[in-house]
């Protein structure tokens, strides 16, 4: 069946998620939606799946106006997810999963178990599963599990089937063996929606592709008419007036010296996130690291903040003093701050005040509470960085993404840093906002603050750096200075393999 | 700004007014309630649950819950009980140490210390729910007491601590006293302090307090520590009001303590909340116990005011937080 998006919108308090967003899903393909963390997509994706029944704009299938109120109208539609976390019940039988909710009877209301077990077992047969019923979810692999996930969509009838990345967590094998069942899947006339960011599997696996980037639809085609570097530049580039570097003299003294670093992956053993990684972040620079999702950036600077204590390697000089940090209040003594991804989960305590939450890293310092300290600080950062709120006792959970953002840089800025990871700090705040922060960066480092800038816009990462570090699939690729660098050698370079 | 400062404000007051409006209503049922004796009866009454509470209230705020302070009570009553009474042998050295009233008290606060301190050191180091850490402590703590008493209760402990039990000094009872000065001490440790803080900022959000250099597990386990420490002056207020450590003192008392907390404004989810709260939260229950002692009402039907009280407590403040 066709399903189709109409002018879709959908806001949230201080952003836009989509902006009127038009576009279709055809059957018989594999149709890929493509976009960078916060483009949109899970928005889209619940959306469509009646996760979210409030939006503007209208969903269409075969032509037909729908409106999803809740996930089970979805289903009963026939469009089904398979989700990137599995929802399976482990302790369950792959019998009992399949048929949970919508539970066979026979006369008394008695579970029909045989018939349940059977039609799991023509389901599993169709795709050459060799796995009992009456197994526990629990004793099969991660990729037989997201194969049982398709076998419940299979079930259902379902013609329109979402799967948001699916194949994050399977081996080689098991993902030549899901697309396997794709190709049987479309070759029935389902409607396949696909969400990945492997584009070497992108290319073999899809059809048709859809672009998301801050909300809004920016392409949209057939894969055999477009090019990987074309995609990714869809996905990243941004028509931001890119103002030319302009090179400041800057010391040579290196700040930070970080030489064979490696993280273990947490659960995979003789898996690394992170291999071989040595770099050096002088004085009064702005290092740049780019990489598409997944190269391993946020777990570097994870790593360097003391957050990895047990399974990271690495030798580590900060002002030529050899250092080890366990935790990041170790890091933080020695003059590292930062500004996480995430700045409502990790970098505010969104029921705070302001005030409070500026001072928290430098309390203590003193037992005591100091009121009056505490407020000619958080006056003078909210005068310095241009916060706009009434008082320095707002919540931070009033304030705009813009405005949460500086209070986060505040905040570190009151430890008197030396060096400043930034991990994606533009990202869901508005234009303005945005370029009010590069101008705080250009200053920073203008009074020798060194800035470790992790970001996937290549713009951004281009005005703002000395230099550019490049990581692809947990290791440097590429390391650039800001007169050689490029979009193309970026792109080049951050591309897996 | 000015919304959300009046609704904190509204909701600090709000059980206030529900304290006020409660009084108000019991003293026009019965002439007896605001009689001084009576008013003097009610604050020493609620000063056990007061000194519990006022730990739970930290634990709470930390997104925690210490379901152990009932028996951690118990168990370091008897130890004051037992200290007082019959001192410390050491049989092999042959030494015998004796203890003063005020000593008796020291260990039992120190035995409750150690307790809470082992709730916390088992919820940091191995990541158990505070809930299971302390519901283990519950049996643990409560079995060590009928160990030690070997289940009789240890009486007459002298004029000392009956002292402390039943006492009046500057014509205010001694427990009240007690109870005041946890209250002040505490009150000053959450809202001056940079612990105090931290305790905020953790149970708002653990991460975020965790990436700012907090030292979550330190902060934590001084926490259960003092709560386990608050739960023995608790301990000890009990044996000396009955001039007797019962083995089975303290029964259900972390669900007085929890429901003070909740009627205070205090959230189960952390962050939010303050020891004032929980002092009229406690005085709210005090004072519902003792109007329906004074109205004749049967004291079953007292747990079921005080469950209906605890549901209108939390429903009132959801509605609010929508609101919010």
């Amino acid at each position: 069946m066709l399903l189709e998006a109409r002018n879709i919108s959908k806001s949230f308090p201080g952003v836009k998620a989509l902006d009127d967003v038009s576009l279709q899903f055809y059957p018989g393909q594999v149709n890929v939606i493509l976009g960078e963390n916060g483009a949109g997509k899970s928005t889209l994706l619940k959306i469509l799946t009646g996760v979210y029944p409030q939006y503007e704009g209208s969903i269409l299938l075969d032509g037909k106006v729908l409106r999803f109120g809740s996930v089970r109208e979805a289903q009963r539609a026939g469009i089904a997810i398979i989700h990137q976390e599995l929802n399976l019940i482990p302790q369950l039988t792959v019998s009992e999963n399949l048929f949970l909710g919508r539970e066979l009877h026979r006369e008394l209301g008695l579970l029909d178990s045989t018939e349940m077990n059977r039609q799991t077992q023509a389901v599993l047969e169709k795709l050459q599963l060799d796995i009992a019923p009456q197994t526990p979810v629990r004793r099969l692999k991660v990729g037989e599990q997201q194969l049982v996930e398709i076998a419940r969509a299979l079930l259902t009838d379902a013609e329109v089937i979402l799967m948001d990345e699916p194949t994050s967590a399977l081996s080689d094998t098991e993902i030549d063996n899901l697309h396997r069942i794709i190709r049987d899947l479309k070759a029935d006339g389902k409607t396949i929606v696909y969400i990945s960011h492997k584009m070497d599997e992108l290319f073999r696996i899809a059809d048709h592709y859809t672009v998301l980037r801050d909300g809004v639809m920016v392409g949209t085609g057939k894969m055999e008419d477009t090019t990987e570097a074309e995609l990714i530049r869809l996905m990243v580039g941004r028509e931001l007036k890119i103002e030319a570097k302009t090179l400041v003299t800057q010391s040579d003294e290196v700040v930070m010296r970080v030489k064979d670093l490696d993280l273990d992956h947490p659960y995979v053993r003789q898996r690394k996130v992170l291999e071989n990684i040595s770099f050096n972040l002088k004085r009064g620079e702005i290092l740049g690291i780019f990489g598409l999702m997944g190269a391993g950036r946020t777990e570097l600077l994870e790593t360097l903040f003391g957050l990895h204590p047990g399974r990271s390697r690495y030798r580590l000089e900060i002002e030529g003093t050899a250092r080890q940090f366990k935790s990041p209040q170790e890091a933080i003594r020695q003059g590292l701050a930062f500004v996480t991804e995430d700045r409502k989960a990790e970098g505010l305590i969104l029921g705070m005040d302001i005030a409070a939450n500026i001072s928290l890293p430098t309390l203590s310092e003193t037992p005591m509470l100091q009121p009056q300290r505490e407020k000619e600080l958080a006056r003078s950062y909210v005068d310095q960085l241009a916060i706009k709120t009434p008082s320095e006792r707002q919540l931070c959970r009033n304030l705009s993404g813009g405005n949460q953002q500086k209070v986060v840089l505040a905040k570190w800025l009151s430890t008197r840093p030396k060096i400043l990871f930034m991990d994606e700090p533009t990202r869901g705040i508005d234009i303005k906002a945005k370029h009010e922060l590069y101008e705080l960066m250009k200053q920073l480092v203008a009074d020798g603050l060194s800035i470790l800038l992790v970001s996937s816009e290549i713009p951004e990462i281009l005005t703002l750096s000395d230099r550019i570090l490049v990581m692809a699939e947990g290791r440097i690729t590429g390391d650039f200075s800001v007169t050689e660098a490029d979009e193309d050698h970026l792109l080049k370079a951050a591309l897996p393999g | 700004m000015n919304l959300t400062f009046n609704n904190q404000l509204l909701r600090k007051s709000q059980s206030l007014i529900a304290l006020f409006l409660l009084c108000l209503l019991i003293a026009l049922l019965s002439d007896k309630f605001l009689t001084t004796s009576n008013l003097w009866n009610v604050l020493r009454q609620i000063s056990v649950n007061v000194c519990i509470a006022v730990g739970m209230t930290l634990v709470v705020l930390m997104a925690g819950i210490d379901l152990s302070v009932g028996s951690v009570l118990a168990f370091s009553g008897a130890i004051c009980a037992g200290l007082i009474k019959f001192g410390f042998a050491f049989e092999s050295l042959d030494l015998f140490v004796g203890f003063t009233v005020l000593g008796g008290i020291l260990g039992a606060m120190l035995v409750g210390l150690l307790l809470g301190l082992f709730n916390g050191w088992v919820i940091t180091r191995f990541v158990v729910p505070p809930f299971v850490a302390t519901l283990a402590m519950l049996t643990i703590a409560r079995g060590l007491t009928m160990l030690y008493t070997k289940g009789i209760p240890i009486s007459n402990l002298g004029p000392g601590l009956e002292f402390i039990g039943s006492g009046w000094l500057l014509g205010i009872p001694v427990p009240v006293w007690i109870s005041l000065i946890v209250v002040l001490v505490f009150v000053f440790i959450s809202r001056k302090t940079a612990f105090g803080r931290y305790i905020y900022a953790i149970g708002g959000n653990e991460k975020a307090a965790f990436l700012s250099g907090i030292n979550i597990n330190r902060i934590k386990l001084a926490v259960y520590g003092l709560a386990g420490m608050l739960a023995a002056i608790g301990g000890v207020l009990v044996t000396a009001r009955l001039n007797s450590a019962q083995p089975n003192a303290g029964m259900t008392y972390e669900l007085d303590a929890i429901a003070a907390v909740v009627i205070g404004g205090t959230s189960l989810s952390g962050g939010v909340g303050s020891v004032t709260g929980t002092v009229i939260g406690a005085a709210i229950i005090g004072v519902l116990n003792n109007g329906l002692v004074l109205l004749n009402v049967s004291p079953f039907w007292q747990q079921v005011a005080k469950g209906v009280v605890i549901l209108l407590a939390v429903i009132i403040d959801k509605m609010n937080r929508k609101e919010a």
